[in-house]
């Protein structure tokens, strides 16, 4: 047999049919659903007469749109949101698939509450209609966002009509410096392939630095492969993910864990497999980073200055002219002399409880700075009770954090938590694009220690000073 | 869906690289349970300043490119998010076929879905569409999917790639999903082995 990478061995296990032009169709395993992308798909359904083909491996949850603030209980303010959560509730109801609605402890971003309640293991194809499905691919399962009309699709055949992508490998050797996380090292290689440097292909991310990672840091670098052109980014299962998935509400048990088991322990790219392309970064070399611009391509580490456009070429140096002018950054400061307005930390990039203990490792003992808005915003509301638990909670509030309830919050602002005109936010999103998260308001993306950091001193920082 | 064949229209030029989902419509816009109706708010910040006028030197909002039906745009064009709000936004404005040099993937896919044709070509020819774009009405670039080629109005024919099984589709105005359905044999069969191989999913 010839050697495969593991996409090549999730792919073909998937394969329900190829045609002489090589158009697949590929089985989904899971499907996750959220309200903003799937209300169309699901009155799709209805206009035809069809129904979901597998409601029970299908699974929803409102996100996107929920009140974060504790009094959400109340409802939702906004009358479009309300329409789209209510919506939502409906189609899950009618057609029968597995729900976490608002007032569920278990709700939270679909990204999170995937793999914390088990549906994502390894091996398996999951798709959502959001592009930060990638994340899933932590667990070495092939994960891709889908627009509605696929989602449609799924929902209707449990398939996906699909052409193979090629193989990349993205190996981080070594080990990451003190100070220096997985947000640090996603952003790093997104800096070093661009955008669209994944275009066409899905990721495998490998080496030892990846290796090291809990299985919260390889959600964090699979979630923005989706950042750097890659539909999808997975990582080869090991003990840390069979213990991650082990015990969980929708886990397999007994026998068939021991037989998930056996198969999941072939998961990995063989020796000699063909990769289309390969990117290797030195995990000693990665410094803790930020954005300075409105693509998370315009990454660098926290030493560094505020770069001018002619340190571009080709269409980049319009584009970085355009950042510097929206960002209100002048060329040659000191990225550690920004200062900022807000801090935002949560997402499905950093929502999960390692990233909340990251950050309140730094702000243990610490006030938030004077007049600085900030909020944490946990990824689920498994997560939030976590962190009750183990005193986060205590100190976020003491330094004087908002402590929030689940949902995407601030990362897309389609809730009530936006930016104004200028505002500037450190944040632990995935998205630094113009108005994201909010009209004219300006994003500068790192990790969560990071965030913690700028947020005691009001300004952009280097989290190793503070340690 | 609405099938694509051929499209002769004024081409408006976008020379901006990673054009993102966000920038074609923004996400207060998503809220909608509806498909149409995005157009007006295509490239919402960009089009209107934020007490809702147009801003003039917008590409869409110049006389000549009010009706464009081809967008002329820089690199990794439709980045960004999954939402298919962005390719019907672009459609209900009245666009319906997009040359860039390349395409973020999902973006590229959802076009597809929607009779919208997405035209990726090396540098220098797209180079050659935006300077005929900025020409404004006078000049209205033709697209052919059956040939698969791109003529200019002073007949420069540019040749381009598309995928046989989504140009059958967009030509045919094929819906994927009752395709999909005639194979539901294959998938019951692919399902039966399922429970055997790999009973936990
Ligand atoms: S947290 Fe942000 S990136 Fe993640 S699903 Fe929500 S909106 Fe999308």
């Amino acid at each position: 047999m010839s050697p495969k990478t593991l996409y090549d061995k999730i792919w073909d296990a998937h394969m329900v049919h190829q045609a002489e032009d090589g158009t697949c169709l590929l089985y989904i395993d899971r499907h996750l659903v959220h309200e903003v992308t799937s209300p169309q798909a699901f009155e799709g359904l209805r206009m035809t007469n069809r129904t979901v083909r597998a409601p029970d491996k299908t699974i929803a949850v409102p996100d996107h749109n929920v009140p974060t603030t504790l009094d959400r209980a109340k409802g939702i303010e906004n009358p479009e949101s309300k329409i789209q959560v209510e919506a939502l509730d409906k189609n899950a109801k009618d057609f029968g698939i597995h729900y976490y609605p608002v007032s569920d402890v278990r709700q939270g971003i679909v990204h999170i509450v995937g793999p914390e309640q088990g549906w994502t293991l390894p091996g398996m194809t999951v798709v959502c209609g959001d592009s930060h499905t990638a994340t899933h691919g932590a667990f070495g399962a092939l994960a891709h966002g889908i627009g509605t009309s696929e989602v449609e699709h799924v929902l209707a055949t449990q398939t996906l009509i699909q052409r193979k992508g090629k193989n990349m490998k993205v190996e981080i050797t070594g080990k990451l410096a003190p100070g220096v996380t997985a947000k640090d090292i996603t952003l790093s290689v997104i800096g070093e392939t661009g955008t669209a440097g994944g275009t066409g292909y899905v990721i495998e991310y490998c080496g030892e630095a990846i290796r090291d990672l809990s299985m919260e840091g390889r959600m964090t670098v699979c979630n923005m492969a989706i950042e750097g052109g890659a539909r999808a980014g997975l990582i080869a299962p090991d003990e840390k993910t069979f213990e991650y998935c082990m015990g969980r509400p929708h886990a397999p048990k007994g026998a068939q864990w021991e037989a998930a088991l056996a198969w999941w322990k072939t998961l990995f790219s063989d020796d000699d497999a063909h990769w289309d392309k390969v990117v290797t970064l030195k995990g000693e070399d990665i410094a803790p980073v930020v954005t300075w611009g409105t693509s998370p391509e315009d990454v660098l580490p926290i030493t560094a200055n505020v770069p001018s456009a002619s340190d571009f070429s080709g269409g980049k140096v319009d584009a970085a002219q355009r950042s510097l002018d929206y960002m209100g950054l002048t060329s040659g400061t000191p990225l550690s002399e920004v200062k900022i307005d807000t801090v935002f930390i949560g997402s499905c990039t950093n929502g999960r409880i390692e990233d909340l203990r990251a950050a309140a490792a730094i702000l243990k003992g610490k006030k938030v700075k004077d007049g600085l808005r900030a909020m944490i915003v946990p990824g689920s509301g498994l997560v939030r009770a976590q962190a009750e638990e183990e005193g986060l909670a205590d100190i976020f509030i003491e330094a004087g954090f908002e402590w929030r309830l689940a949902g995407c919050s601030m990362c897309l602002a389609m809730n009530p938590d936006q930016l104004s005109p200028g505002e500037r936010c450190a944040a632990t999103s995935n998205r630094n694009f113009e108005g994201r998260q909010g009209r004219g308001g300006r994003t500068h993306l790192m990790s969560p220690a990071m965030a913690a950091a700028a947020a005691i001193t009001g300004h952009l920082t280097d989290v190793r000073d503070l340690m | 869906m609405e099938k694509f064949e051929k499209l002769s229209g004024i081409a408006a030029p976008m020379p901006m690289i990673n054009i993102d989902t966000d920038m074609i419509i923004p996400k207060q816009f998503l809220k909608t349970i509806k498909r149409s109706g995005l157009g007006v708010n295509l490239f919402d910040e960009m089009r209107y300043d934020a007490d809702g006028k147009e801003i003039p030197d917008f590409v869409l909002n110049k006389p000549a490119y009010r009706n464009a039906e081809i967008l002329v745009a820089g690199d990794n064009f439709g980045c960004g998010s999954s939402r298919e709000h962005a390719p019907w936004a672009i459609k209900d404005f009245g666009i319906r076929c997009v040359i860039a040099p390349s395409f973020a993937d999902i973006f590229y896919n959802n076009c597809f879905k929607n009779g919208i044709l997405p035209v990726p070509l090396p540098q220098d020819q797209v180079d050659i569409l935006m300077e005929e774009a900025q020409k404004g009405a006078n000049a209205r670039i033709e697209v052919d999917l059956v040939s698969q080629t791109i003529t200019t109005s002073d007949g420069t024919t540019i040749a381009f790639e598309v995928d046989a099984f989504k140009k059958h589709c967009l030509l045919e105005g094929l819906d994927d999903i009752g395709l999909t359905m005639e194979k539901a044999s294959a998938i019951d069969a692919f399902e039966g082995n399922l429970s055997v191989s790999r009973p936990w999913v």
